[in-house]
């Protein structure tokens, strides 16, 4: 989908990347991410200035550095709730909020759902590897129980979670699985999901050649019984968006099959979107509605309030 | 017959059933109508429904800064509130009974059976049958079916009798009945006036010639004055200031700032956000900050605890905010929810770990809360740092007599150095000031990058020794830079003579009762003493501290909290150790008899610590 704006400029991927110095190892899944998002921003003609990347903290809350366009590295697990204020309140603003499976489902667990229920206008990508890179290896949420990657001493005795389960529980209105090695088909996700008016999450399946030694790039390329592990979910009959959001019984239906679908695991792995369905969101909601702003800058324009209402009130 | 200038009211009895609230409020608006300048406190339990709960109103043709602990005419909605929960294996108070003033009046629910034998026989006890009053007045105006729908109107009939024990002039009060009742609510005025006559005419028949107190009169304001909260005065000057963004979980006794905020959210164009705990209500607060929103989070001690790892990420990320307040509690943990303490000057001094630049500023009245909550928001944009606003539960929730709050003297509004097009925009760019000029998301040519790793100018990632020590030097400046610019009038304030024989030292809540309680020393005992209030604890006035304490024949520090943490403040930033400390930890402020008695105990007997244990509800 491309916005039409004044400005008769093309933006090219070029024009969302910034020339720091990227602290990556070598064949990390999280170029393929980082580059499937400035494709799909390409994909979404915004320009740099409007977008706004917010990051937690681990190895892929470096992303925002390298990405030319408004950036945030905030706090471990705090992502969602700082992106949440910075959209609330700059409306106008494009905001991507990015972070690991730690950062997410663990620190940030609670913001993981309370976001899901909040359904703000913003997209939440997380690089799920499965462990904990920065700190040298340990199992992260979604490592499976009974597994060890090589950083870990032992075996994971606590069970993994499941983000798609989970976000779709909490109320997430777009819910999908990407990969991170498949840019050009993450691209069109992630620019899907930017373009969705709400709250939508991307689980994105990522490698990790230091410390993720069981899902690997071969992993992931395996093929059973000539068929790949990793399929799109739009190459199948697969139907994950609710017709009418007013429909309970419809949105109900749509989500436990998302449910299910989220519980693929293993000789297939699905990709794609899960479940998605039109709600107000968060702003729309807003008894504020939304604050008059100052063009210049996009700040509220809230100096000259009259209150002489509540002054008298209180009398 | 002299007048009373100076009479305490008090309701009492069960909270949640709405009674106490509403007999208080209605009272104490009516009185402040009247022309009444009022102080008062509540106290509950951290409880819904039953536990003792009170208002306490002192009642002047004056301003009061505190309260009194004598009481002159007590409203007991049920028993304990006369006589406490002495029953009970640890009872939690003893009743109200013992604060009566001699000839007080007790005024009783006329459907409780009180035995009076054994009570103080220098008191009066009154039975008052407010149901029945009512449904015979009702009667006479001839409707009595509208008992249910009127039955508030008892809290009317309790005023008219109150205001007959007060010895006040009824046309008084029904003045102010007449005055609260306008508008929508015009139609209850002659009602109320009439119910006030009942109780009024009750009361004085059963007092017959004991009646003691004889409140002076006082002409009604041309101007109904305000009946403010400390919350109310902080959540106007917050609206005053441009507040477009403040985010909150409910705790108490910060609940109330928060949710009267939220009523008038789509009035004032302001987004609320009730958020799932303190830690996303800082970094919501920090977010919106950093987009471009003057942003605020309130909260208590316990949420603060939370909220620490979010000042130090507004800090290193040099976002303008938010401005954070404190509604102090009973501390540590959960401690006394609903009951006050100036016990969280250490967290708000020390919000986490590594160094970082703040400021802390802890108002003493209901002016200051304005004028301070207001000038936080200026700092917070001017030297672009969080700023924690350090109030209590006692100046929060307590309600004073306010004629103008001073909403449009406030100075301007600053919002500190702004991007201009200057080609390379580099957020974090090496000033003179150590201020850089910032942008907001949106603004083109202006893309920041920030991160909560150290970084350089750009805002990128670098542990680079030489940029460390420069940011480092950048915000650390930038205290100093506050410490210049802010004047000394903000940051600290001497009452009384400069060459007094004592100096009292303290701040916040307690500025009010130690300037009440110095007046009378002086007045009684000759007591020759001044107050330093320290207003700005961070960047501490070393200077303006030094140099008072410094020349200061003897010092006395008050504070309500366990060790004296200004005490530890003071002698770390001065090296000046003060004489004595009067410390109070049992939730409850300081009345004005107990500051004056627990003054004159350390004066006279000089102990380096008094703590002061009351014994009250």
């Amino acid at each position: 989908m491309a916005i039409i704006t004044s400005d008769p400029k093309v933006y090219t991927i070029r024009d969302y990347k910034s020339p720091v110095h990227n602290t990556w190892c070598a064949g990390c899944g999280d170029f393929g991410i980082l580059n499937a998002i400035q494709l799909g921003l390409a994909e979404l003609q915004l320009p740099p200035h409007q977008v706004a990347v917010f990051s937690g903290i681990g190895c892929s809350g470096k992303a925002p550095h390298y990405i030319n366009a408004f950036g945030i590295h905030t706090l471990h697990g705090r992502v969602l709730p700082t992106a949440t204020g910075g959209k609330l309140a700059n409306p106008e603003m494009t905001v991507i909020a990015v972070g690991g499976d730690g950062d997410g489902y663990g620190i940030g667990a609670g913001y993981f759902v309370n976001a899901g229920r909040r359904n703000v206008d913003l997209t939440y990508l997380v690089f799920d590897n499965e462990v904990y890179g920065l700190t040298k290896g340990q199992a992260a949420p979604t490592m499976q129980k009974g597994l060890r990657a090589k950083g870990m001493p032992e075996p994971a005795i606590q069970d993994n979670i499941n983000p798609l389960a989970l976000a779709i529980a909490s109320g997430y209105t777009f819910v999908a699985r990407g990969y991170a090695l498949q840019p050009k088909g993450l691209a069109t996700l992630i620019a899907e999901a930017v373009s969705h008016r709400g709250t939508a999450f991307i689980d994105i399946l990522q490698t990790c050649p230091y410390y993720n030694d069981l899902h690997t790039k071969e992993w992931y390329s395996e093929v059973f019984d000539h068929e790949p592990r990793l399929y799109q979910l739009d190459d199948t009959d697969y139907d994950g968006v609710v017709r009418d959001p007013t429909n309970l019984d419809e949105i109900v239906a749509k989500k436990v099959q998302a449910m299910t679908k989220s519980y693929e695991w293993g000789e297939r792995i699905p990709l794609g979107v899960l479940y998605k369905v039109d709600m107000a969101t968060y702003e729309d909601q807003l008894a504020t509605g939304r604050p008059t702003t100052n063009g210049a800058t996009g700040e509220p324009n809230l100096w000259n309030r009259d209150l002489s209402s509540l002054l008298n009130a209180l009398r | 017959m002299d007048y009373n200038s100076d009479l305490t009211w008090m309701v009492g009895g069960p909270q949640g059933s709405g009674g106490v609230n509403t007999a208080a409020e209605a009272f104490a608006k009516a009185l402040s109508r009247a022309g009444y300048r009022l102080h008062m406190n509540i106290e509950y339990h951290s409880n819904i429904e039953g536990e003792h709960s009170y208002y306490t109103v002192r009642i002047s043709n004056q301003d009061k800064r505190n309260l009194s602990e004598k009481i002159h005419v007590l409203v007991a909605l049920d028993e304990e509130t006369i006589l406490g929960n002495t029953h009970n294996e640890w009872p939690s108070h003893h009743g109200h009974l013992a604060q009566m003033a001699p000839g007080g009046v007790v005024i009783y629910d006329g459907a409780l059976k009180l035995d009076q034998s054994g009570l103080r026989q220098d008191i009066r006890y009154i039975p008052v049958p407010w149901d029945r009053l009512l449904r015979e007045m009702l009667a006479e105006m001839g409707r009595s079916s509208d008992f249910n729908t009127l039955k508030p109107m008892t809290n009317t009939i309790a005023g008219g009798a109150s205001a007959a024990a007060l010895g006040m002039d009824l046309r008084l009060y029904q003045e102010g009945l007449r005055s609260v009742f306008t508008g929508r609510r015009a139609q209850l005025a002659e009602p109320n006036v009439r119910a006030a006559d009942v109780g009024y005419r009750f009361m004085q028949e059963a007092l017959g010639d004991h009646q003691i107190f004889r409140l002076i009169p006082v002409e009604p304001p041309a101007v109904a004055p305000m009946l403010l909260r400390g919350i109310h005065a902080a959540a106007l000057a917050k609206l005053r200031a441009g507040l477009a963004f403040q985010t909150y979980y409910p705790i108490s006794p910060a609940t109330d700032e928060n949710v009267y905020l939220e009523t008038y959210a789509r009035a004032q164009g302001l987004v609320v956000v009730q958020v799932e705990d303190e830690i996303s209500a800082i970094n919501m607060a920090v977010g919106a900050a950093h987009t471009g929103a003057r942003s605020s989070t309130s909260t208590s001690g316990p949420g603060f605890s939370l909220m620490i790892e979010g000042i130090g990420f507004a800090a290193i990320t040099e976002a303008p905010g938010p401005v954070v307040f404190i509604w102090q509690r009973g501390g540590p943990s959960t401690g006394l929810p609903t009951r006050s303490e100036q016990a969280d000057l250490n967290i708000a001094l020390h919000p986490g770990h590594g160094e970082f630049p703040h400021i802390v500023v802890a108002p003493g009245d209901i002016h200051e809360i304005a004028e301070d909550s207001f000038e936080s928001f200026n700092w917070a944009d001017r030297y672009q740092l969080p700023v924690v606003v350090l109030v209590d539960k006692k100046i929060g929730s307590g309600y004073v007599t306010v004629d103008d709050l001073g909403l449009d003297k406030l100075p301007p509004v600053d919002r500190g150095a702004r991007y201009k097009p200057d080609g390379d925009y580099l957020r974090y760019r090496f000033t003179d000031s150590g201020i850089s000029p910032r942008s907001v998301p949106g603004q083109e040519g202006a893309i920041f990058w920030t991160t909560t790793d150290e970084h350089d100018e750009r805002g990128h990632i670098t542990e680079s020794t030489a940029n460390r020590i420069r940011m480092m030097e950048k915000r650390m400046g930038k205290l100093s830079l506050a410490a210049r610019e802010i004047p000394s009038s903000r940051k600290i304030a001497l009452y009384g003579p400069a060459d007094a024989d004592i100096t009292v030292v303290g701040w916040g809540s307690t500025k009010g009762p130690i300037l009440d309680a110095l007046e009378v020393l002086a007045a009684e005992d000759g007591v020759r003493a001044n107050f330093l209030q320290v207003r700005l604890l961070r960047p501490f006035p070393i200077e303006e501290v030094s140099r008072i304490l410094g020349r200061a024949s003897r010092t006395l520090l008050v504070e309500e909290n366990y060790s004296g943490q200004l005490g530890d403040l003071i002698r770390e930033q001065t090296g000046i150790e003060v004489n004595q400390r009067l410390v109070k930890f049992d939730g409850r402020s300081f009345s004005e008899e107990e500051l004056v008695d627990a003054l004159r105990t350390a004066l006279r007997e000089g102990q380096p610590r008094v703590a002061v244990t009351h014994l009250l509800p």
